[in-house]
């Protein structure tokens, strides 16, 4: 296969990825509104960014997608694992090549010629984002069955560490999300791929 | 969306003017509920993105409503009977516990104790109504246990009253039954499963903080859940039902999630 050609994100890649957007968007928008019945910080989210409309709503829209993004993430994972994509693309991985990379992308001198090829600051992010969604999904299971999952709740220090996990982990989310948005607004060629495959 | 707007005033004129009056309460009781509606309208983006489209308002609701019933089957079958909610010591409770209602702390209601009496009914053998002495006759336990409100906060207290098994079982309840439903003297109402009524930490709770259970924690008596959130405590209960047809409740059919479990 020539360069131009050659498939950089598998099908079942660019379904996921897509379907988490989707989860992901409704899951933050609605954790929002449920956040802002009882802030645990001295702020509130502005309510024209949040979904749901009243508490009950945006329950509802939270407990509906979040089967979407753990059925989906784990998909995800079983694909990338017993393919061996996540050995292949992102390890080996230092934090010299992390620094290395970065200090390049900074001088505007790391090429994304290659976008099969994860330089180390892409593969140290999306490793992160993915720890990161799992935090979120370990720490909302807490939140809505703390009785029930009692081993989980001590390891995260009971409900209320597990309230603050939670929205540190979703604050990291988005962070990572404006971030990645840039990079592609930067790359363009990086949508396309993510949604033709090349 | 008022269906009765356009519709002609022919014969029957009252008729359509008291239609369009229910109508326009119906906005004025639940503006949040509008607002619900109006705001899964800008989901149209994300609809684009799956293909599908969610552009019927009602649908949406209708699937979402499907998921909170899927829903309230996981966590019936998660639900472990014999799994114990935390319990604290009494320097961790929080004070002044808070007070939470549909309504606001000056209009709590007061009932009269001599006067009051605990109905019982639906599929139970004794169906006599309770006095307050006869139901701190029964065996009381104390405890100590982490209130968890669908808002998110969440508030240690000490409730003091009888196991809720203990009496269902002294009622004669058919402990095979769906659901309890419990009727209180504020108007609220709510009904759960049977598994957690026979959880050993359900407690038909008559004091708080060893002290006779004051109006604002729901005076005579309420049903105390470590189990479930907050809104499946009701307070100021007056009526107890054992029931196979679903309840439902204050909060659950405006969209809250019926099992409500922690």
């Amino acid at each position: 296969m020539s360069k131009e050609t050659a498939v950089i994100h598998p099908p079942w890649l660019r379904v996921t990825h897509w379907v988490n957007v989707v989860a992901v968007v409704i899951l933050v928008m609605s954790g929002w509104r449920i956040y802002n019945a009882s802030p645990i910080f001295p702020f509130v989210i502005p309510k024209e960014i949040a979904l749901g409309g009243w508490l009950g709503g945006a329950i509802q829209w939270h407990f509906a997608a979040m089967w979407l993004l753990a059925a989906n993430g784990l998909i995800y994972l079983a694909f990338n694992i017993f393919s061996g994509r996540l050995r292949r693309k992102f390890f080996s991985l230092s934090p010299r090549a992390i620094v290395a990379d970065l200090l390049a992308a900074l001088k505007g001198k790391l090429s994304h010629d290659d976008l099969s090829h994860y330089n180390a600051v892409q593969r140290a992010a999306y490793l992160f984002v993915i720890a990161d969604t799992i935090v979120l999904v370990l720490s909302g299971l807490v939140l809505w069955k703390s009785v029930q999952f009692p081993v989980l709740r001590e390891l995260l220090g009971g409900y209320e560490a597990a309230r603050r996990i939670h929205f540190i982990a979703m604050s990291a989310l988005v962070a990572f999300v404006g971030v990645h948005l840039v990079m592609v607004a930067l790359v363009p060629r990086t949508l396309v791929a993510m949604i033709r495959g090349r | 969306m008022l269906p009765k707007k356009n519709r002609p005033m022919l014969a029957n004129g009252d008729r359509v003017l008291k239609d369009a009056f229910k109508d326009v309460g119906k906005y004025i009781e639940l503006p949040a509920r509008r607002a619900f509606l109006q705001r899964s309208m800008t989901l149209g983006g994300l609809a684009l993105l799956t293909g599908c489209s969610i552009t019927d308002d009602e649908s949406v609701e209708a699937a979402l409503l499907t998921m909170s019933r899927f829903n309230d089957k996981v966590q019936g079958w998660l639900f472990d009977p014999k799994l114990l909610a935390p319990t604290y010591p009494e320097s961790m409770m929080t004070r002044p516990f808070p007070f939470n209602a549909y309504y606001d702390e000056d209009e709590v209601r007061e009932v009269d104790a001599a006067a009051f009496r605990l109905e019982v009914s639906g599929l139970v053998a004794d169906k006599h109504a309770w006095t307050l002495d006869e139901l701190h006759a029964l065996p009381q336990v104390d405890q100590v246990t982490r209130h968890i409100c669908v808002e998110g906060w969440s508030a240690i207290g000490k409730w003091g009253g009888v196991p809720f098994a203990t009496f269902l079982r002294r009622v004669g309840a058919d402990l095979g039954a769906k659901y309890v439903g419990f009727k209180c003297a504020d108007d609220y109402y709510t009904s759960i499963d049977m598994a957690t009524a026979l959880h050993p930490q359900t407690q038909l709770t008559l004091s708080y903080d060893g002290q006779t259970l004051p109006p604002r924690y729901g005076f005579p008596m309420k049903l105390r859940m470590p189990t479930k959130l907050g809104y499946k405590n009701p307070k100021h209960i007056q009526a107890i039902f054992v029931t196979n047809n679903y309840p439902g409740g204050y909060w659950e059919d405006q969209g809250y999630n019926w099992f409500g479990g922690s």
